[in-house]
């Protein structure tokens, strides 16, 4: 018996103004000419709904900078999907906003790359990009809509952290996430330069915790740590192919939206493809599905079904095998690779996201 | 007093599953017969007293059993965060 997804990311494009050095994006990015259209995600939004999914995360890359990002929105409520819009904020004005309300956008989620505007300039790769982020909290607050503001925290902003609680309560948010850096794609190409060490974390968690205490009934933050100290692997999508579907932007059906990292791995895509046949009967998602397939030390592990053998695209990224046990779990054979990658982190440079052919070539001669 | 839905807060139906929700941000709640009977008359233009008197005709019920069972739904709801109160 699959159960039926609560949710779908819907990945409307990778193209983005910002490049912020842990994107959650493949390092190979579908480029404007590749994404679906506005029918295609109607469709795919309407498969979804019928399939059980309750709730649609419209995310990117940024997605408003689609120009149909009022007639998606449209189409997802039309669909009877509660709709939460995942975004960098700096397109935003009092037009979009207006027009995103009228089609039936339910919830906003603004990220915030550093508390001070240098920071968050730099780690976004985006100048101005912080004004126009409280612009557009402002405009959210002022359309009446709930806020939540994400803020991805590292080494290079955590001294930060007092001030990025803050800016949520400033703003006017709800919800703040602080979310540790998760390392594969981007982020694991930049994690020397990201990896906080046990003490800023610690650190972190004891702040989070007295501002969950000093806040109650105005601000719920919600708190994704880095699983390079843990013990215990996170439950990567609440188990693989038992809650969540994403979409890439070219329309490839994913257990999660990193999955296309694992090299080898073959996905349907919505163009030929329902959304419940490749939920219930495609390969991509039923090869990590339960406790089967897990090898030992997961095998007849007590936590088996609470943590669901971690991260397969960790477990690939690190081990190269997608099927191993996730380092993060401390009985891992693999798991000293972590504390290794702790003491190696320091350096300060990043590699931004960019598309691949706008990468910097060795010129001839 | 007017009971409304708090701002990103809505009732919507789960057709695979065969129930109503309360869907808010990044979270959601299954409502109880009782409570999805309330729910569904709330509108933010009926106040308090004409969702009871709805629920009294539709259910044959006096209407002082049923406020009491109404405002303390009410009540409950609004400590959950799903409604607010104008």
């Amino acid at each position: 018996m699959i159960d039926a997804p609560l949710a779908l990311l819907a990945e409307l494009t990778h193209r983005c103004p910002l490049r912020c050095p842990y994107c959650s994006n493949p390092t190979e990015l579908t480029r404007a000419s590749g994404e679906l259209g506005t029918e295609e995600w109607a469709r795919v939004f309407a498969e979804a709904a019928a399939l059980g999914c309750l709730q649609i995360h419209l995310s990117g890359g940024e997605p408003t900078v689609r120009r149909d990002i009022v007639e998606i929105v449209a189409a997802a409520r039309t669909a009877g999907l509660y709709t939460n819009l995942i975004t960098a904020g700096v397109l935003l004005d009092a037009a979009l906003m207006a027009r995103l309300v009228e089609a039936g956008l339910d919830h906003v989620q603004l990220s915030v790359q550093d508390a001070d505007e240098a920071g968050a300039e730099r780690i976004g790769g985006m100048k101005g990009a912080q004004a126009k982020k409280r612009a557009a909290a402002a405009l959210v607050k002022q359309a009446g809509l709930p806020l939540t503001l994400n803020a991805v925290v590292h080494r290079q902003n955590l001294h930060n952290l007092p001030r990025l609680i803050e800016i949520a309560l400033e703003w006017g948010a709800g919800r703040l996430e602080v979310a540790h850096v998760q390392y594969y794609g981007w982020a694991l190409a930049n994690r020397a330069a990201l990896l906080p060490n046990r003490a800023l974390l610690d650190e972190a968690t004891r702040i989070v915790q007295a501002a969950r205490a000093a806040h109650r009934g105005r601000l719920v933050i919600d708190y994704v740590v880095p699983d390079y100290h843990a013990a215990r692997p996170k439950a990567c999508m609440g188990g693989w192919g038992r809650r969540f579907l994403a979409v890439s932007p070219a329309g490839n059906i994913l257990p999660c939206h990193a999955a296309e990292s694992i090299t080898g791995m073959v996905f349907a895509n919505v163009r030929d493809t329902s959304l419940a046949k490749a939920w219930l009967g495609s390969d991509a998602f039923n090869i990590f599905r339960g406790t089967a397939w897990m090898p030992k030390p997961c095998q007849g592990c007590e936590n088996a079904e609470r943590d669901w053998g971690g991260c397969r695209c960790q477990a690939f990224a690190l081990t190269g095998d997608a099927a191993n046990t996730d380092p993060a779990c401390a009985l891992s054979p693999h798991h000293a690779m972590l504390a290794e990658a702790v003491a190696e982190a320091g350096a300060a440079e990043f590699r931004y996201r960019e598309f691949s052919s706008d990468r910097p070539r060795a010129r001839p001669g | 007093m007017t009971p409304r839905f708090a701002p990103g807060v809505r009732l919507q139906e789960d057709k695979a599953r065969g129930r109503w929700i309360v869907m808010a941000p990044e979270r959601m709640f299954i409502p109880d017969e009782i409570a999805l009977e309330v729910l569904r008359l709330v509108d933010g233009a009926r106040d308090e007293a004409a969702i009871i008197a709805t629920l009294a005709e539709k259910f044959a019920a006096p209407v002082d059993v049923i406020s009491v069972d109404v405002r303390v739904m009410l009540e409950d709801l609004r400590d959950k965060g799903a409604l607010v109160h104008d």
